[in-house]
């Protein structure tokens, strides 16, 4: 069923879904363990049942999302040689070293610490338990500081040469790691990881509203996420301005893509609100837009003049429809998530937080958008840097590996099939678990800290079955 | 170069020590898996699983390491090796993502239990074979040509390497059931002690019948083993070998806790050592050698930083857990 496509079209789709399907787990992970460290603290320094509660529900949660995450990380990390070997052979001298370093600094102390956080708070006592909670989310923070070096080289490569058999080689690697959109690019998907996080948190307290189960953990983490939500989102806004500048500076037709602007305005440039991209013709058809507005945005002048995507050549345009819609996927969102955290604001300054059935059921309905945002965000900055792996420098077509197309088809669906199925499973389970509100979950564990349990501490493994 | 050695060569060793770590640790992670469907019992199946369940992500940590760490400082090897072995590499990568989440998933329902554990034990079969047939088509040698792989996509699949697959397998599920004899207690401990007697044996033949072929697939490594002076070091490892078999089955006659789990891990230990004697100097047999596949200098450097500090922090953390989590694992605790 997949013949008529070529072998580079099967592993780019091969490589965008897996590595689609993985983003998810962390970017909730991420957010997940600061948010663990924190409640661990809280519930250590104020001895409040509620933080200990809120923490061993979303322990349980946690632990299911980073198995997923782990299992998808390590197709990740053999897929660049089984699928881009050229490109791995050519970069490898570059890219390895900073992989070598998240995986030495991020997944073995995360995965070191995990068993600990999980099961280990009544063998270790609290300190070191607490010790352990850090590492953990320490080690998701230097993960995706890692990763997202890796990913910004991609992007803008620095502090490099290359050597009389076509590798990059590193001559400089402050630079290369520090590269020009490294900072930016961190800072952005790392709030993206905490606001989505902090939705899907909101939401399942907002879950637990809507059905009349307003305990006071419910409350506590509904309160906490809107907090998170009314502080974060102007951040992120204005992260992801500075980032857009960033790329306007160095991927030029990147951002000429975002903005759906075919032609150069050499009197200042409309921001295009909405439109469907024609790729034939190389126009927006029925564009709704602001005069001189994008000029205003990208040059801070509204006479600014601003290059189209005329001025490229056409083997080295991204394909606009794509980057256009999910970049505005991406803002209409967080705008979205600016409005719901102003009007739990207001609900909260009313004293309406917990009462407010529209703003709960908004909050529900905003649940799963962080993961939308994250998607949209990086189908916007990895198709927007096509035709080129090493921007500039290496184009996908010249990265491919020299495996046959009917075994990268064979494996595709292979993906395909395991993925829904193992992943669709974890996500049902997921919602399950948030659907149960936290005052109920002894009902299902009987102790603290059971999960899975090692049998080595009170609640063990059975303890969530019916005693024989 | 750094105190005389090269450091391709000091890579080369972490490496290494890197796949021999995991091998080791996910071996008897994997073994468990292996032997779940040995028991039908709910309660054995718990104290089994729970026996890995704080230790197996970072058992497979290891497995990253190898993957990233070859991609780091041998990228060309690492070009060369994956598309190779791409249906193997798939395939094994797929059976982990099974294996992995049916460690969350199974206490998550009551209805589709049997499934998870169907994806337990079967995710770890194929993981194990795979690896074992990966490390029979490498040992076969991988034709290489201007940089990249050479042959087709089914040339990994050979009566050679099928009986890799083999050895690895039960290799994997005598260190699993040497594990469980170790950690487990009762009826289900003498379970599993009577299974390491079959899969040990197996896993002696199959080493024997591996070691045996090897130096027939390619001159060199007859050369290797067979030639003065490399004899006179290459034969120590079959006798300590020896060794390690005979403890092995005597701590389980003897109904010794901890000595069988140790010996079987010296088997592999020892047999990893004769595959490392066979390949030296070569990273992907026939051809590529450790020095052409190195990256840069400057690469190796860096990255030598980072496994120098970080390595022995990550082992003793990794040693930490494991004794926070020692000792054997009481199935009626859990039910207090």
């Amino acid at each position: 069923m997949l013949d008529g496509f070529t072998a580079e079209t099967l592993a780019r789709f091969q490589f965008a879904f897996t590595v689609s399907f993985h983003i998810i787990f962390p970017s909730f992970s991420i957010g997940l363990a600061s948010y663990l460290a924190v409640l661990n603290a809280l519930w250590l320094k104020t001895r409040d049942e509620t933080y200990l509660t809120l923490f061993n529900y979303w322990k349980k949660i946690f632990a299911v999302a980073f198995g997923m995450g782990v299992v998808s990380g390590i197709v990740m990390s053999y897929q660049f040689g089984t699928n881009w070997s050229v490109f791995s052979d050519r970069t490898g001298p570059i890219l390895g070293p900073l992989m070598a370093y998240e995986i030495l600094s991020a997944f073995f102390l995360e995965a070191g610490f995990l068993g600990i956080m999980l099961f280990g708070r009544n063998r270790v006592g609290d300190k070191l338990h607490m010790f352990a909670t850090g590492m953990v989310a320490f080690g998701t923070l230097m993960s995706a500081t890692w990763i997202l070096s890796v990913n910004s080289w991609m992007q803008t490569p620095a502090g490099y040469s290359i050597n009389e058999v076509g590798q990059f080689v590193p001559e400089d690697w402050w630079e290369i790691v520090f590269n020009p959109s490294f900072p930016y690019r961190l800072t952005h998907m790392v709030l993206a990881a905490y606001l989505t996080t902090a939705l899907v948190v909101a939401g399942a307290g907002a879950y637990h509203f809507l059905k009349g189960d307003a305990d006071r953990p419910s409350r506590k983490m509904f309160s906490m996420g809107m907090w998170m939500l009314v502080i974060v989102t102007p951040l992120q806004i204005f992260a992801g301005d500075l980032h857009g500048l960033n790329t306007y500076k160095y991927q030029p037709q990147k951002v000429m893509a975002m903005e759906g602007h075919y032609d150069s305005y050499p009197e200042g440039g409309p921001l295009i609100l909405f439109g469907i991209p024609n790729e034939e013709e190389k126009r927006i058809d029925y564009a709704i837009e602001i005069p001189k507005l994008s000029s205003l945005i990208l040059k801070h002048d509204l006479n600014a003049p601003l290059k189209g995507l005329d001025t490229i050549a056409d083997e080295d345009e991204p394909p606009v429809a794509i980057v256009f819609f999910s970049f505005r996927i991406m803002i209409g969102i967080g705008f979205a998530m600016l409005g719901l955290g102003l009007w739990s604001l207001w609900a909260r300054w009313r004293g309406m937080l917990y009462d407010s059935k529209w703003l709960h059921r908004a909050s529900f309905a905003m649940g799963p958008m962080g993961f939308v945002a994250v998607l949209a965000g990086w189908v916007t900055t990895e198709v927007g840097r096509q035709p080129f792996t090493v921007y500039g420098l290496m184009r996908t077509s010249e990265s491919l590996a020299p495996v046959a197309a009917p075994a990268v088809a064979a494996s595709l669906m292979a993906f395909i099939v395991v993925y829904f199925f193992v992943f669709g499973a974890g996500t049902f389970y997921l919602l399950r678990m948030m659907g149960v509100p936290p005052k109920d979950q002894g009902k299902i564990n009987l102790r603290d800290g059971p999960m899975r349990g090692t049998g080595l501490h009170p609640a063990g493994p059975r303890a969530n079955q019916p005693a024989e | 170069m750094i105190f005389g050695m090269e450091l391709s060569f000091i890579w080369a060793g972490i490496i290494a020590f890197a796949v021999l770590t995991y091998v080791v640790l996910d071996g008897f992670d994997l073994g468990v898996g292996m032997l779940f469907p040995f028991t039908k019992q709910e309660k054995e199946r718990d104290v089994m699983m729970n026996s890995v369940a704080p230790v197996w992500d970072g058992n497979e940590t290891w497995l990253v390491m190898g993957g990233g760490g070859l991609f780091a400082v041998f990228p060309l090897a690492y070009a060369v090796v994956l598309p190779a072995l791409y249906m193997p590499i798939t395939l094994m990568l797929l059976a982990l993502v099974f294996r992995g989440v049916a460690f969350e998933y199974r206490w998550r329902t009551e209805r589709w239990k049997w499934v998870w554990d169907m994806s337990f034990a079967g995710g770890s079969y194929m993981a194990a074979f795979m690896q074992g047939i990966a490390l029979g088509a490498l040992v076969q040698g991988i034709e290489v040509a201007d940089r990249a792989y050479a042959g087709g996509w089914w040339d990994w699949l050979t009566p050679f390497s099928i009986l890799t697959g083999v050895a690895v397998t039960v290799g994997y599920m005598m260190l699993g059931a040497t594990w469980l004899n170790m950690k487990l207690e009762g009826r289900i401990q003498s379970h599993m002690r009577d299974l390491a007697w079959p899969t040990a044996i197996s896993t002696v033949v199959f080493m024997g019948a591996v070691s045996f072929a090897t130096p027939f697939l390619d001159p060199v490594y007859f050369d290797r083993w067979f030639a003065w002076p490399s004899i006179a070091f290459a034969s120590v490892i079959p006798l300590l070998l020896a060794f390690c078999i005979w403890r092995l089955f005597f701590g389980l006659s003897r109904h010794h806790d901890t000595a069988p789990f140790l010996c079987a891990v010296g088997m592999f230990v020892l047999g990893f050592i004769g595959i490392g004697i066979s390949f030296y100097p070569h990273i992907v047999p026939p051809s590529m050698t450790i020095v052409e596949a190195a990256a840069p200098d400057s690469s190796l450097a860096f990255a030598l930083v980072g496994a120098v500090i970080l390595i022995p922090i990550i082992l003793i953390y990794t040693a930490y857990s494991y004794w926070v989590f020692r000792g054997k694992i009481d199935p009626n605790e859990g039910y207090h």
